[in-house]
């Protein structure tokens, strides 16, 4: 058994690391956080030029033909470093639903552009409140137009194209959904930035008033892959979870290190250790299932669904953990916009909703360990 | 990333299979296969029996103790060897717990700190089951600070005396042998004054009596002893240095990978699928199915951590520390999932007869078990200290006995 990243993946992230530090120190993500930027163009220009942007993309594709274990460990590493850009929307989401679903054309126009950081791409599937269902779908398509409004849309503002889920039928079935792609600069959307709990990564509402749209895949199929785009997200991002729940650990320890109270470190205290012993359980636990959900994803196993349910829930759990704990182990300081803890805090809790909240996975991964054991 | 053996580990898988597959006592597998909590009982024989028989065929096909040199027992397997063979033992394995005490603490301890004669005399029947081991550490005043102990040995010519109390000693009523912490010394610190030894459990002046256990089971027992004589090659390690013995006992009681803790989870999960309670289906129900998730992603987060401990034994790595938070998730699993079942249960859930139909009794007595599963080997507490002070590097506790002279540390609380 070899349930571990191989050496030349441990390189990589590590590589990803030392440049995350460098090119994406806590000041890089206070100024997309501070609103002076919608997101980091350098960053994104750099992470491009490493090849990040296209390490699951075939080489055919202008990608570095890697795969998912390889942008896995990224991932992880641009969770950790709170990076400010359109990264999973555009590589998790947008590479995914083409690399699933896209035509030879589709694909030879738009994945070489996001290995190169030329096109950013996202996810166009809520319609408002609740998660993701065909039901909750309501924006038309009609004579290659569509018309409606998505929101929120991870990084709809600065996005250069979408992938839209639209109601091509009325059947009341999972066949009435289709996917669509749609050039953004192409007129016929209206983009307005909203205000969210993390600002280093933007929602906006897009309004297609008759937007020119083209099939992706099959007509009547776009809810089955969606469903398929969706667990392969939740992996990747499980893993931006599981970086940024170690980052928030780590802080936690350095100030119970450093934090003098009472006479004595605080991290002395047992009240103050046994929280940050149970955020190391979080943090491992879900890092356990994340890497079942890498291996799942990467050799497209029959247990993906599961395991993409179980990292999901997991990492949601552990960062949102992690997180709040560092602030309480900070005290006062931690509530302040000075300290970063806010950062993770804000982070943490956003992803936990971003592909659909915590309760719609869970409820998720119970469906699925019953179908498992029907069969 | 796969789960697949080396080629050198499918052999040994296949080896060992088929030694499993032509010796095992199959005639007891079905009633195996079903109890998973607890101590294991047999319908018509005593386990102590069965397990004795096992353990003598596997030395005899030199499968006992497997990760022990050849001339003391074992096979001389590497630790990924020893995971495998638990893995294909699989319920057989159950058979093994009298000797697990031996196996995995006594015999490392002789084999560390014993003379080359002890461990080819003694090794060698503890690794095929003639003699069973146990370890006589905590004491009624030293639990989690074992090293508060104070049953005293006093040195008298080539022998030590022995007098007073340990507790909660497993097997000591069916032990032949016990690894023993003494404390020699009373006028230094507490940690400079013990020194360990083994002695054979039918010595005079050793007592057992077994303890009526919380949940009204009796695995346990208090160990007395009066003027019990030790000779003194039968101490192991230096005088005053039984500390440090013990911390290597301690260590190997900690490195136990591949054996999975019961979380409760599949039970749990098998009986909400099946309960009918008026609004339906019990897995129906959003509340339930909430919990259902997180204690799902919990057992399936600590069967892949043991995952990736088994990947750096396989790689001839030591596993890191993720392989502590075992016992510390699965304990309080237990108990929470035995409460939440019998929630489900309504006013009937405190009803725990065997021939109760909606669940047998078994979430009742798991809850009545649990208490055990976060106390023994370390409590939760103990266990959250290892893991912030070796894992995260923070600060040992303030110890203000440290220094002193164990006979001047106070005994008593609110004077």
């Amino acid at each position: 058994m070899n349930f571990d990243f191989s050496d030349e993946q441990k390189q990589m992230r590590d590589a990803a690391r030392k440049f995350l530090a460098e090119k994406c120190p806590p000041k890089a993500v206070r100024a997309v956080l501070d609103g002076k930027a919608s997101y980091d163009k350098e960053l994104w220009k750099g992470l491009a030029e490493m090849g990040f942007l296209g390490v699951a993309i075939p080489e055919a594709f202008g990608g570095a033909g890697a795969g998912h274990l390889e942008l896995c460990v990224i991932a992880e590493e641009i969770g950790r470093a709170l990076a400010p850009v359109p990264f999973s929307s555009t590589v998790y989401l947008a590479a995914e639903a083409l690399l699933l679903a896209g035509s030879e054309a589709q694909k030879r126009k738009w994945l070489p552009k996001i290995a190169s950081g030329e096109a950013i791409g996202t996810l166009a599937l809520f319609e408002g409140k609740g998660n993701p269902s065909p039901k909750a779908i309501k924006l038309q398509a009609s004579g290659g137009t569509l018309n409606g409004v998505k929101k929120p849309v991870p990084d709809g503002a600065v996005a250069d194209f979408a992938i839209v889920a639209a109601r091509t039928g009325s059947s009341g079935r999972d066949s009435d959904i289709s996917l669509f792609l749609v050039d953004l600069k192409a007129g016929g959307v209206e983009v307005k930035s909203l205000t969210n709990i993390d600002p280093t990564r933007g929602q906006a509402e897009l309004t297609f008033k008759n937007a020119k749209a083209e099939p992706l895949g099959t007509a009547g199929e776009g809810w089955g892959l969606l469903t398929q785009v969706l667990d392969r997200a939740a992996v990747l991002l499980a893993f931006e979870q599981v970086g940024g729940s170690d980052r928030a650990l780590e802080m936690g320890r350095d100030y119970a290190l450093d934090r003098i109270a009472f006479g004595r470190p605080i991290g002395s205290f047992q009240a103050v250790k046994h929280m940050l012993a149970d955020m190391y359980v979080s943090a491992t636990l879900a890092r356990s299932n994340c890497y079942y959900g890498a291996w799942a994803l990467s050799t497209n196993a029959a247990e993906l669904p599961e395991a993409a349910a179980s990292a999901r829930i997991s990492a949601t759990q552990a960062f949102q953990h992690c997180s709040k704990n560092n602030i309480q182990v900070h005290g006062g300081m931690g509530f302040t916009w000075e300290f970063d803890c806010h950062m993770y805090y804000r982070r943490a809790n956003a992803t936990a909703l971003s592909l659909g909240s915590l309760s719609y996975w869970e409820d998720q991964l119970i469906d699925r360990m019953r179908q498992k054991n029907a069969a | 990333m796969n789960f697949d053996d080396t080629p050198q580990e499918a052999e040994f898988r296949s080896t060992a299979r088929k030694w499993i597959d032509a010796n095992a006592p199959k005639k007891y597998e079905a009633e195996l296969s079903k109890s998973s909590l607890g101590r294991i009982r047999l319908e018509k024989e005593e386990i102590v029996d069965v397990g004795k028989a096992w353990q003598k065929k596997k030395a005899d096909g030199g499968w006992a103790c497997l990760h022990w040199p050849k001339e003391y027992g074992g096979r001389g397997a590497t630790p990924i060897e020893k995971v495998i063979w638990q893995q294909e033992e699989g319920v057989y394995g159950k058979l093994t717990q009298p000797f697990q005490i031996g196996e995995g603490m006594c015999g490392p301890t002789v084999m560390a700190f014993g003379s080359e004669a002890h461990k080819r005399h003694y090794l060698p029947k503890l690794a095929s089951g003639e003699h069973i081991w146990c370890q006589l550490f905590s004491e009624p005043a030293g639990g989690s600070d074992v090293a508060g102990l104070r049953t005293r040995a006093e040195k008298n010519g080539d022998n030590w005396i022995v007098n007073g109390q340990k507790i909660w000693t497993s097997g000591a009523h069916y032990s032949d042998y016990g690894l023993l912490i003494t404390r020699t010394d009373p006028n230094v610190p507490k940690h400079k004054g013990l020194t360990m030894f083994f002695l054979d459990m039918k010595s005079k002046g050793v007592e057992v009596r077994p303890i009526k256990q919380a949940n009204g089971m009796q695995e346990f027992n208090e160990v007395y002893f009066t003027d019990v004589v030790i000779p003194d090659h039968q101490r192991l390690g230096a005088v005053g240095d039984g500390w440090n013995v013990s911390l290597t006992t301690l260590m190997n009681e900690r490195m136990s990978i591949g054996s999975r803790l019961a979380t409760g989870f599949p039970e749990m999960f098998e009986f909400c699928s099946s309960l009918m309670t008026e609004d339906g289906l019990a897995i129906d129900d959003p509340a339930t199915r909430s919990r259902l998730a997180s204690w799902a992603v919990k057992a399936s987060g600590l069967k892949y951590t043991s995952y990736r401990a088994i990947s750096s034994l396989s790689k001839g790595e030591r596993p890191g520390p993720e392989n502590s938070i075992g016992k510390l998730v699965s304990g309080t699993m237990l108990q929470d999932i035995a409460s939440y079942a019998m929630d489900l249960q309504g006013a009937a859930g405190e009803l725990a007869g065997a021939d109760e139909e909606m669940a047998r009794g078994q979430f009742q007595q798991m809850l009545l078990s649990a208490p055990s599963m976060r106390i023994a080997g370390g409590t939760d507490e103990i266990l959250r200290n290892i893991i912030a002070e070796r894992v995260l590097g923070l600060p040992g506790d303030i110890r203000v006995d440290k220094d002193v002279p164990f006979n001047k540390i106070p005994t008593k609380g609110r004077v």
